[in-house]
């Protein structure tokens, strides 16, 4: 905006205001009626569903996989979409503050002085554009599957041997699911991108060994799961192993594709309840 | 009419002496005209209620969190205890507790349809472009306020998402590597965590709120509100004659 412009906005903002009402009483009746609806909407939701806990924080067992407040559902979904590996961290750091500094500077770089929405184009599809896509997100980000379930099917392999090497890999599954792996990695539909790989095909690039090592010795930030004990540490293993390109199928049928596991026969593991 | 009992007029008076003594000493009144008596440009609808909505909703997490406050101890060993106690045994406890949960979502909401209202009304344009940025840092601090208050009650939810939070810090470039060590007060979730994130929740990110909120509110009534940008003034001095008249 230049000078002229300026001096123009101001003169006829301030025709608009003399032609205005005083704030008290004739607007603060408006801002009175929200400021009730508002409390009445929280008093109500406080009702309906109240201040729920779950069980005591627990470092040790694990079986708790969380999903973000659901106003972060987007920048979750975010994440998920974005695959490669180094590109995550630029993601989950660079979005944000980009989005924040592009929010900051707007009145700094948009500097058309048309203010009505319908004559500013580009701005408004922008924003309705934005708005919508963090719908969209949300929306994807809330049917996503939960990070504390497994649904991914079991390979052809080894549903065919089925009996014991069946149990051990769908005891497997559940550890995986149980440990929140979840919260990490990706794995089938399942799990949040990032920070870690995704597992989904992890069979292609690790021995079940090298899984097994890294479930003992991670590098950091990863934990140990040393404390599950070899046994179950070797379940584990053994199922992702197993995880390979084109391997998963949905069950009996396996029809070979990603593994959309939705109504694989594995079923899927419940994760723990809440206020269990 | 009644008639005023002596009781009643020289309680009165000394009323109005009171109002007078503190009047005279920060001409509070002058204030408070600038700030009723304001006028509010022709057109002004409910889409100009919004910030005061957020604002109402921040009050309420103030409020309800002095109260939640009062039982809260932030340690691994009390901070869910504590809680529980809230949620089973003070009175209404639940409800408080509740009213701080689901205060933060609306508040959140209403943030958001606030910033889009002022965004699509082209508000954050000469001369308010200074109350957008205090409006955008508002926003952080909100969203910062969910995170850090998300760990506080300490049950599964809250240590894992807070894990999974860390995780994710931790990876950004240059300062991931320090993060853990910052919020954390060391590599994993402590008592140190909690206390840190209590004093964050509590103090630090509320106090710069207020700070914010009135500078915001300082700009919105020295500024004016903005009229919506399809009320013009040819037209509505036009409208004046007739519905003055
Ligand atoms: C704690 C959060 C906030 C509070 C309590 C708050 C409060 C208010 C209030 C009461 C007004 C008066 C007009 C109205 O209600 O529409 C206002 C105006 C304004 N706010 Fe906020 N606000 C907050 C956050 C934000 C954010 C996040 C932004 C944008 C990024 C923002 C930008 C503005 C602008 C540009 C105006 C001037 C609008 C006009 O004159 O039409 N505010 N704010």
């Amino acid at each position: 905006m230049n000078q002229r412009e300026k001096e123009e906005y101001l003169r006829e903002y301030a025709v608009l205001k003399s032609a205005g009402k005083p704030f008290f009483p004739y607007i603060i009746v408006k801002d009175g009626v929200m400021m009730i609806v508002v409390i009445g909407v929280i008093m109500l939701m406080s009702i309906m569903l109240g201040g729920e806990l779950t069980a005591k924080a627990d470092a040790t067992t694990t079986t708790y996989a969380p999903r973000p407040e659901w106003y972060y559902f987007w920048a979750f979904e975010l994440l998920r979409v974005i695959k490669p590996p180094y590109l995550v961290s630029l993601a989950t750091v660079g979005i944000p503050t980009i989005a924040i500094l592009l929010l900051i500077l707007l009145p700094f770089y948009d500097r058309n002085p048309e203010r009505h929405p319908l004559r500013r184009p580009v701005a408004t599809t922008a924003g309705i554009f934005i708005m919508g896509a963090m719908f969209f997100l949300s929306y994807l980000g809330a049917e996503a599957g939960a990070p504390s379930q497994v649904e991914i099917g079991p390979p052809p392999a080894i549903a065919e041997a089925g009996g014991a090497t069946m149990l051990k890999w769908d005891a497997g599954r559940k550890l995986v699911a149980q440990s929140s792996c979840g919260g990490c990695h990706k794995i089938g539909e399942n799990g949040n991108d990032g920070p870690g790989p995704p597992l989904t095909e992890i069979g292609d690039r690790l021995k079940e060994g090298a899984i097994r090592e890294t479930l003992i010795n991670p590098t950091r930030p990863m934990p140990s799961f040393a404390q599950l004990g070899a046994d179950n540490i070797d379940k584990m293993a053994f199922f992702l192993a197993s995880l390979k390109s084109g391997g998963e199928g949905k069950g009996t049928t396996g029809g070979g594709a990603e593994g959309t596991g939705e109504e694989s026969e594995g079923g899927s593991t419940p994760g723990q309840s809440p206020g269990g | 009419m009644a008639k005023k009992t002596p009781k009643l007029a020289s309680a009165k008076e000394a009323g109005v002496h009171a109002v007078d003594f503190v009047d005279e000493r920060t001409s509070i009144s002058g204030t408070l005209r600038w700030v009723m008596f304001r006028p509010i440009p022709k057109g002004t609808n409910w889409f100009y209620t919004l910030g005061t909505a957020t604002m109402v909703a921040f009050i309420n997490q103030v409020i309800t969190g002095i109260v939640l406050g009062m039982y809260y101890e932030p340690s691994t060993t009390r901070a869910y205890e504590s809680m529980k106690y809230i949620n089973n045994e003070v009175f209404l406890g639940e409800f408080v507790h509740g009213m701080h949960r689901w205060g933060s979502s609306v508040m959140v909401i209403l943030i958001f349809l606030h910033m889009a209202r002022t965004f699509f009304f082209g508000a954050y344009k000469y001369p308010r472009e200074l109350n957008w940025v205090i409006g955008v840092a508002l926003l952080v601090l909100t969203l910062l306020m969910s995170v850090t208050g998300y760990l506080l009650p300490f049950d599964q939810r809250a240590y894992w998402a807070s894990v999974v939070a860390m995780n994710i810090a931790g990876n950004a470039p240059l300062i991931g590597p320090f993060t853990p060590d910052i919020a954390l007060g060391g590599p994993d979730v402590t008592t140190l965590t909690l206390s840190r994130f209590y004093i964050i929740h509590m103090m630090l990110i509320p106090g710069a709120i207020i700070a914010l909120i009135g500078a915001h509110l300082y700009l919105v009534v020295k500024l004016g509100t903005t009229a919506p940008p399809w009320v013009r003034a040819d037209k509505v001095s036009a409208d004046l004659k007739e519905h003055e008249g």
